[in-house]
């Protein structure tokens, strides 16, 4: 099991276009940093390149406009740090 | 949610866990930063709000291990007991009140090592409480020590030559002990892991679903997959639905990773049910 170098690399293109118009309401999604430990994963896993670590790793949302609302991020962060702000 | 959120089959749920996290908890969670443990509270949640059972009415059953903390954190009945006993006290509670939802969160090493004996029991009187065993190949909790589960040749901080001894499959061991739900799934597929739960603890009978779990700090970082990413690649790449051909022997065959239930029994007779017939043919007796 030790053969597995690679990582799950960051998306830096959207697959498909967001239905949704951001452009008036909120962030597709909050990040609660009292909680977010910075591991990466919803940077690695968001498949539409929505999130990028700031300075001290932690995610914030680059490019709202991609955003799909799959739940990927939310679903995968284990410390309870992401919501949707679109329900 | 706005109709284009609709259309784009936004779920409604990124906040459900939220909800269920107990107010007086110190967060964030003891965790290190990606554990896989805290990816399977959420699934849980998910899976319980979705059935719609009152928090009240589900007792989360735990040993010790860095995943039996997991009930610290949720706002459900809790149960924290002594390294690898959580089967022997949820026996008791379920026993008890069979009306309770009892589910145990357990580790490999909690639930294999130590906790072996009341699995293969609890299997075999299949009595209805649902185990969710987060298996992440080593001890975490206590820096990485050889666990049940560690594969042939892996590394830990007790065979840093490489381990020498053969892995227990859970689930099969489950089987032959009588267990009438088992399952497998990793903390890569949630939504399959949302299922697995929800199915399991609709299940009449003792149910296990296995969760493949990430120990980056030790299992990863002593193996050459120190990121949780890594991992969760490894396990995208390593699951399938299908079952292991015996055939194959190949390294890539080898450590393929089944996913989905392995084994479903809904004839099998439930303990606490047989236990009510009997209780209730005597009281019959006596009366008449
Ligand atoms: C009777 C007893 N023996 C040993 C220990 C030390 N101990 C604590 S946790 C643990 C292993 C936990 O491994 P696992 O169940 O796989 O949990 P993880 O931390 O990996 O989630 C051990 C051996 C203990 N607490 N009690
Ligand atoms: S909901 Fe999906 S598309 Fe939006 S940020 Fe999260 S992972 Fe990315
Ligand atoms: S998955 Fe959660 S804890 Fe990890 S970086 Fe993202 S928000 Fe932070
Ligand atoms: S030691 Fe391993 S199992 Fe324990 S919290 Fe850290 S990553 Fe998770
Ligand atoms: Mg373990």
């Amino acid at each position: 099991m030790n053969n597995s170098s690679s990582v799950i690399e960051p998306k830096t293109r959207p697959i498909r276009k967001s239905k949704i118009d951001y452009s008036q309401g909120p962030a597709p999604v909050s990040v609660n940093p009292a909680w977010c430990k910075a591991c990466n994963i919803c940077v690695a896993l968001c498949p539409q390149g929505v999130l990028e670590p700031d300075a001290e790793g932690k995610p914030v949302v680059a490019h709202a406009d991609n955003c799909i609302q799959c739940g990927a991020c939310w679903a995968h962060c284990p410390d309870f740090a992401i919501t949707s702000n679109y329900k | 949610m706005s109709i284009a959120a609709k259309e784009a089959g936004a779920r409604q749920d990124s906040d459900v866990v939220l909800r269920y996290l107990r107010p007086h908890v110190k967060f964030p969670n003891m965790w290190c930063p990606g554990c896989g443990n805290g990816v399977v509270a959420t699934s849980l949640i998910r899976a319980i709000d979705k059935l719609g059972i009152p928090r009240d009415n589900v007792v989360l059953v735990s040993g010790i291990g860095c995943s039996s903390r997991m009930p610290v954190y949720l706002d459900f009945q809790a149960l924290h007991t002594t390294h690898g006993r959580a089967l022997a006290f949820a026996t008791g509670v379920k026993f008890s009140r069979p009306d309770l939802k009892v589910i145990v969160i357990t580790g490999d090493g909690d639930c294999l090592s130590i906790g072996g004996n009341h699995l293969i029991h609890a299997c075999r009187r299949n009595i209805d409480i649902t185990t969710i065993l987060i298996n992440n190949y080593i001890y975490g909790m206590t820096g990485g020590q050889t666990s049940p589960t560690t594969p042939a040749g892996a590394h830990a901080t007790t065979t840093p030559f490489g381990n020498t001894e053969k892995q227990f499959e859970a689930c099969d061991l489950a089987r032959g002990a009588g267990a009438s739900f088992i399952a497998r799934t990793t903390v890569y597929h949630t939504t399959q892991m949302d299922r697995l739960i929800m199915e399991a603890i609709q299940h009449r009978g003792f149910s296990l679903v296995e969760v493949i779990s990430n120990c980056h700090t030790y299992y990863g970082r002593l193996n050459r997959v120190g990121q949780a990413t890594q991992l969760l690649r490894m396990f995208q790449e390593k699951a399938s639905t299908q079952p292991k051909d015996p055939n194959m022997v190949d390294e890539d065959s080898k450590d393929m990773i089944q996913t989905g239930i392995i084994h479903r029994d809904t004839e099998k007779t439930e303990l606490c049910d047989e236990y009510q017939k009997l209780t209730d043919s005597l009281a019959k007796g006596k009366s008449s």
